[in-house]
């Protein structure tokens, strides 16, 4: 026998079955395709929930100026000396894990454009605020230096404000008039939706901190300094932990507070969610492993089955070629190669099935999906594995049979 | 064989020798003893018929001659080629060349034309696909299949599926033709068909050994051997039907060509060993030999 002879002998043994040939391979391609499905929406759901997280802002600290003392009378939050804008450089300049603070005020006021007006949130602050909660434009552009150093008069506004003062007209280069200060939009931000507290975080106009504290806040020059919180990011990777007590001790020596008096500020981070975080990305990780580990399980015995039985089933007929004589590696030859075969063009169909109905889950359901190399090597491995073994295993074994015991097999 | 006179022809080596053939299987905690010690010479060109009930062991010992089985204990030579001990591959290969098989129920590749069917041992033997394709079709045209090489097995009739499966173990030019039961699964006008092409092969000069439990079967041949619990109770030998179809073939193109060059059958209706010839043959009571030959 020459060599391609086990070649054309397993080929035309699979050509002569076609159904049986098809059926094997339909075996391979369902477990290939609902292995690279299933991982693919599952880890869709992961990361779509770790995105959630991330716009919650998991990683974001607000430093607010703490209450006072005053007669025995504990006053509320922001009564203190209060935090100002060297706070927050000094923060973003000496604390290694502080990626941007951001200062920033706020106020509650009417704006005005022609003739529609609309009662919003003024927010003063930079452009690390918007990095802070990174909050990308929709359109137009961010601040620049000039705008922050020479209190200019522009504003970024929400999409919730665009559209109660400009309905469907274009916002950008309007002039809308905050607390009579005319001030040019040049950007709009992208929407963000309801916070966690079901606020509508789109219904704000956000201007630089310089032509807040300038032009619209007003009050007295010691006042004037003042800001109403620090927005403060921390590095992806550091510990939240770590940045808040690096912050808290910068801010203790700034403000001198004396060891064991009361913090004249008070860090606010969103631990809870943190943990909530971790806890459910932690559970979606062990859920997607199961899922995608019953998947290939199922897959493989599917596999095994049609391929344990297509092969002993062929006994009889390994017994007659040994008979015609064939010998033990004609028979592992042909039966290797009809199994690898069938593998290889299953796991290919598969994984084109696969992605199919992972685009398909993902734009008829609407949910989001992620497909890996790393799933479809994993499912197209184990297939062909389990394919391959349990193709080749009763073969081998009827190979060493005698031809008689092959030709008698039932 | 040994001690009978063969007149016409120099005495040749027989095609099979075996001497002290035993087989025993264990079922559970049984010991069946399939053959106790079976010897046996068989002639190249003779036409033989193992007979008796099932369990007898006839099968064991047709698959143990075709190189399918293995005797627990015993010798076995094959065209003076000794067998036992051999390697799997080597009996392989003794199968692929000299032995053609023909089974009960046809055990044919389904789905597969009649032509690939009969390429099946020269697939094996490493024949080129040209002239396989050119020895199948002679073969298919040998047992009167020339039209029919492109149908798969269940387009064909049971005994042009048995035609198949003969041209099969001929294609390879074999010394020896083994047929275990070949009509068991055809009626009795094409049982006949079936024993007419053997005996036709066996005219240009195969051996033929077949197992059958049907004495008219079993008539057809020139020597049979009758099974009695793993022992051969019964060795004689008969006119066989060879004379009798003779004129029937030579006016049937298809069965009588490639009739050349073969060697004649020497002494094909003498009697073997003590046994005096008898036309009574089918009857089993009629035995004289217990055990083996010679």
């Amino acid at each position: 026998m020459n060599f391609f002879a086990p070649f054309r002998i397993a080929l035309r043994a699979l050509a002569a079955n076609t159904l049986r040939s098809i059926l094997t391979m339909l075996g391979i391609i369902i477990g290939v395709a609902a292995v690279i499905t299933m991982i693919a929406v599952g880890s869709g759901a992961t990361k779509r929930v770790q995105e959630q997280m991330k716009g919650l802002g998991s990683n974001i600290m607000l430093v607010i100026p703490g209450g006072i003392t005053a007669g025995g009378v504990r006053l509320g939050a922001q009564t203190g000396q209060g935090l100002t804008e060297e706070d927050a450089l000094a923060i973003a300049r000496e604390v290694p894990e502080v990626q941007v603070a951001a200062p920033s005020s706020r106020t509650g006021a009417q704006v005005v454009a022609g003739n529609t007006n609309w009662s919003t949130s003024i927010f003063g602050t930079t452009n690390d605020y918007l990095e802070a909660r990174e909050w990308p434009l929709e359109g137009g552009r961010a601040f620049d230096a000039a705008d922050i150093q020479g209190s200019a008069k522009v504003a970024i506004i929400g999409q919730t404000v665009a559209r109660e003062l400009f309905g469907d007209a274009d916002p950008l280069d309007q002039v809308i008039r905050v607390k009579k200060i005319p001030v040019t939009v040049i950007g709009i931000l992208s929407k963000k939706g309801q916070n966690s507290m079901g606020q509508d975080q789109d219904d704000v106009v956000i201007v630089p901190i310089s032509t807040y504290r300038n032009r619209i806040q007003g009050g007295t020059a010691g006042k004037l300094k003042r800001i109403g919180s620090i927005s403060v990011k921390v590095r992806e990777g550091q510990s939240m932990k770590v940045a808040e007590e690096n912050i808290k001790e910068l801010l203790r020596q700034r403000f001198k507070v004396q060891p064991g008096a009361e913090d004249p500020f008070a860090i606010r981070n969103l631990t809870e969610i943190l943990q909530a975080q971790e806890a459910s990305s932690r559970i979606m990780t062990l859920l997607l492993a199961a899922v995608a580990g019953i998947s290939l399980i199922i897959g493989g015995i599917g596999i095994m089955n049609i391929m344990l039985v297509s092969v002993t089933e062929r006994t009889r007929e390994i017994g007659l070629r040994m008979a015609v004589g064939a010998r033990g590696r004609d028979i592992l030859a042909q039966f290797l190669i009809e199994a690898v075969t069938l593998s290889l063009i299953g796991g290919a169909i598969g994984v084109v099935l696969g992605a199919i109905a992972t685009w398909s889950v993902g734009y008829f359901a609407g949910w989001q999906v992620s497909m890996s190399l790393g799933s479809i090597l994993l499912a197209a491995g184990f297939s062909a594995f389990v394919g391959v073994f349990f193709g080749f295993y009763p073969a081998h074994r009827a190979s060493k049979l005698l031809p008689i015991q092959a030709l008698r097999y039932e | 064989m040994t001690d009978s006179p063969i007149p016409t022809v120099r005495p040749a080596a027989p095609l099979i020798e075996a001497r002290n053939l035993v087989k025993t299987y264990t079922m559970g905690d049984q010991t069946v003893h399939a053959l106790r010690g079976v010897s046996l010479d068989i002639a190249e060109g003779d036409f033989v018929a193992i007979m008796g009930a099932s369990g007898s062991g006839k099968s064991t010992l047709m698959n143990i001659l075709g190189c399918l089985d293995l005797p627990t204990s015993g010798e076995y030579r094959l065209a003076g080629e000794e067998v036992e001990g051999l390697a799997p591959d080597a009996l392989a290969s003794i199968r692929n060349r000299r032995i053609g098989f023909v089974f009960q129920q046809f055990n044919l590749l389904p789905r597969t034309s009649a032509l690939e069917n009969v390429e099946l041992p020269m697939v094996y033997a490493g024949v080129k696909a040209a002239q396989r394709r050119e020895k199948a079709q002679a073969a298919l045209q040998r047992v009167g299949l020339g039209e029919r090489g492109g149908h798969t097995p269940s387009e064909l009739s049971g005994g042009q599926q048995q035609r198949v499966a003969i041209a099969r173990a001929l294609v390879n030019d074999p010394a020896l033709i083994l047929a275990d039961e070949p009509t068991g699964a055809l009626d009795s006008k094409t049982s006949e068909d079936i024993m007419t092409l053997l005996t036709e092969l066996n005219r240009q000069g195969m051996t033929v050994v077949i197992v059958t439990h049907e004495t008219d079967i079993a008539a057809w041949a020139r020597r049979k051997l009758v099974f009695r619990d793993g022992e051969i109770v019964e060795d004689r030998r008969q006119a066989g039907h060879g004379g009798r179809i003779a004129g029937k073939l030579e006016s049937d193109p298809n069965l009588s060509q490639g009739n050349g060059g073969r060697i004649p059958i020497p002494d094909g209706e003498r009697p073997v060993g003590s046994q005096t010839s008898t036309e009574s043959g089918s009857d089993p009571d009629s035995r004289s030999v217990h055990g083996a030959v010679p």
